[in-house]
């Protein structure tokens, strides 16, 4: 993943170009200018609307609505970890604090120096082999604390 | 020759990727002429990576494969299914797979997922072929008389959604697939997606033919990116084979079908407010009625099925209602998809005939606990899905059964907890969800919630504990009664479940 170009109101333009024909096109328009930049700049709300003729405030909404669409650059790596309740039952509560002490920043946040940003999320669909964590894209099962600690190592090492 | 290395998102959590890659290494170094097919996962997931090689004696099974036992594997011969340490004998003869009834998930695990010829090879697009020479109100009858309802949870009749659809009058109508797949605990739709897509797509098709509608969505959770891609290539593949688009299989019938991303909201799960994300807005529930039935996705007639129910539409087609409505018990007929997960020993994909208990679900094929320690809860049907204790374990596996028992069979998760769970803790974290998740259209989900979390907090502390327990059960009532939805309207169910239950452990600081 390790997304996040600067934001470019061109290359935005021609992204939203190249999807506002489709029928219910906001979604993938701001998946397609997420995955493009890592964010969705505020910038984009007018560009948006005017492509797709609704309000300011009706982009708005849907890019707030959602927990996917975030409002500025991520950390270089994206860190999600599974907090729902097939993952509690294999401690993953704990795992998380592990994970929170490790990175030196509360579920939720990026860390100070832009590396991590360090997500939970609601089920990644791995319940077997639960607690489960996805690190740019990439799938991880039976997630120890010291597996944990070398996944974040490894990702600071190949900055 | 081929190597089976599952492509399934959870076989690569447990480093398939890495299996793959060390074994084509080997290949090369050893000038073989092998290729490896990145198939579903069996769902044996304990086992994963599960590697399958090819032999004279059918597929023999290797796991869990690790990259560095690769070469050993190949050293002992395991090409020609030799013995090693990791042998697990023949894929067939494995006793957890032989006691399943697979019949939605009958090649998931076994084909190339993105095979077309392989598809077709292993019973695919026969029940494509068998509507095809039936009228829509043939194909509707036979799926109705199969008894199958709708197993993303509320178990609604199949054929009777697809019959008021098929009745409505419009221009247009849509069929679309519900693989917003967010109850923790389930992964059913995710590995068929990524196992058998084109069963999917062929349901879907049927699903078009059958209500007249030519154009279908397939609405994944982002949360699934593996599941995403695979689908897109996998309805890209029946394009390009003539399978989708002006012509299905040569009929001169139109079917059209693409797959959107959701955002990252449980809501979308509920059918009204995926079809608001589908058109493009926030993911608020609608009033019901119009049911989608009959103004769904742009206000068209549309048929809203999970994936398992369309998927299982192709079995049903091919070898008839009666073959699937003869699996079962009561009114819950044909096959139920249990997915065992949390704190399990054995936890994966279990499909079989409606009827097994609880117990035999998590112990005959779950193998018990992943600590070892007592088995304390079971949480069936997702995060909206009742905290049973061991003693009610004994409850079959069925709409009715755990309907009576103010529990749901939901989406079949079954997520086991072992005797260090606080179920106080999950009564909070089931409110605390619902706040987290809530569209906030109605005020009993909105508010309700937080508020839920609030006065548990208060009956931990022991703070007013008599009157908080009756503010709590006021709250649940209201909930239950008062939302739009089931988000708000089943989230009482964990909470009154775990108080039922377990009301020691909502003593807190009283002890």
């Amino acid at each position: 993943m390790s997304v996040s170009n600067t934001w470019d109101a061109d290359l935005a333009a021609t992204r939203i170009r190249e999807l506002q024909h489709l029928p219910g096109a906001l979604l993938p328009i701001l998946h397609a200018l997420q995955e493009e930049f890592g964010y969705v700049d505020e910038s984009a709300v007018p560009v948006v609307a005017e492509a797709l003729n609704i309000s300011h405030a009706e982009v708005h909404g849907v890019i707030t609505f959602y927990h996917d669409f975030r409002h500025k650059p991520p950390g270089r790596h994206i860190l999600q970890v599974c907090r729902a309740e097939s993952c509690q039952a294999m401690g993953c509560d704990k795992l998380i604090q592990h994970m929170e002490d490790r990175l030196g920043v509360k579920i939720g946040n990026t860390t100070e120096d832009e590396a991590f940003t360090f997500l939970p999320v609601y089920c990644l669909g791995n319940c077997a082999l639960s607690p489960a964590a996805m690190l740019d894209g990439r799938p991880y099962g039976r997630l120890s604390p010291e597996i944990a600690d070398f996944l974040i190592n490894d990702a600071r090492r190949r900055d | 020759m081929r190597i089976y290395v599952p492509g399934d998102m959870a076989a690569i959590s447990a480093g398939a990727d890495a299996v793959a890659r060390a074994i084509s290494r080997e290949i090369s170094v050893r000038g073989l002429d092998l290729s490896v097919i990145r198939n579903g996962s069996r769902g044996m997931f304990w086992l994963e990576p599960l590697v399958e090689v090819e032999t004279p004696r059918g597929r023999i099974a290797y796991g869990p494969v690790s990259s560095d036992a690769v070469p050993g594997l190949f050293e002992a011969g395991f090409l020609e299914g030799k013995p090693h340490a990791l042998c697990l004998g023949a894929t067939d003869e494995i006793d957890w797979l032989k006691r399943q009834e697979r019949l939605t998930f009958a090649r998931c695990g076994i084909t190339d997922p993105l095979s077309i010829s392989d598809y077709i090879q292993h019973g695919g697009y026969r029940g494509l072929a068998n509507a095809l020479e039936r009228t829509r109100e043939g194909i509707v009858e036979e799926v109705a008389q199969s008894g199958l309802r709708g197993r993303g949870g509320a178990g609604f009749p199949t054929g009777i959604k697809w019959r008021t659809v098929l009745n409505a009058i419009a221009d247009r109508k849509y069929i679309v697939c519900n693989a917003d797949e967010g109850d923790s605990g389930t992964y059913a739709d995710r590995m068929i997606m990524e196992g058998d897509p084109f069963v999917l797509i062929e349901g879907m098709t049927i699903a078009g033919l059958a209500v007249d509608a030519t154009s279908g969505y397939i609405y994944c959770r982002s949360e699934y990116p593996h599941a995403f891609r695979i689908m897109r290539r996998a309805i890209d593949a029946a394009y390009e084979t003539g399978y989708l688009g002006a012509s299905v299989a040569g009929s001169g019938k139109r079917f059209d079908l693409d797959v959107r991303l959701g955002a990252g909201a449980y809501i979308c799960g509920e059918e009204t407010s995926l079809l608001e994300s589908l058109e493009g807005k926030r993911g608020q529930i609608r009033y019901k009625p119009p049911l989608p039935a009959i103004e769904g996705l742009f206000g068209k007639p549309t048929v809203m099925n999970n994936v398992i129910s369309l998927a299982t539409v192709p079995i049903v087609l091919d070898k008839g209602a009666e073959f699937y409505r003869d699996f079962g018990m009561g009114r819950s007929r044909g096959t139920l998809t249990i997915q065992l997960a949390g704190n399990i020993r054995h936890g994966g994909l279990v499909e079989k005939a409606f009827g097994m208990t609880l117990r035999q679900a998590i112990y005959d094929f779950g193998g018990g606990t992943a600590s070892g320690r007592p088995l304390r809860a079971v949480q069936v049907g997702g995060p909206l899905g009742a905290y049973f204790p061991e003693s009610l374990l004994d409850t079959p596996l069925d709409y009715e059964a755990f309907a009576a028992l103010r529990g749901l069979v939901g989406h079949g998760g079954i997520v086991v907890f072992d005797d260090t769970v606080d179920l106080a803790k999950q009564a909070r974290f089931a409110m605390e969800f619902c706040a987290i998740e809530s569209c906030g259209k109605c005020t009993p989900c909105r508010i309700g919630s937080t508020r839920g979390v609030e006065v548990i907090d208060r009956i931990i502390a022991n703070e007013d504990r008599n009157k908080n327990l009756e503010v709590l059960d006021d709250l649940c009532e209201l909930l239950l009664d008062g939302s739009l939805c089931a988000l708000g309207g089943l989230t009482p169910y964990p909470v009154l479940s775990a108080l039922k239950y377990f009301p020691e452990d909502f003593h807190g600081n009283a002890g």
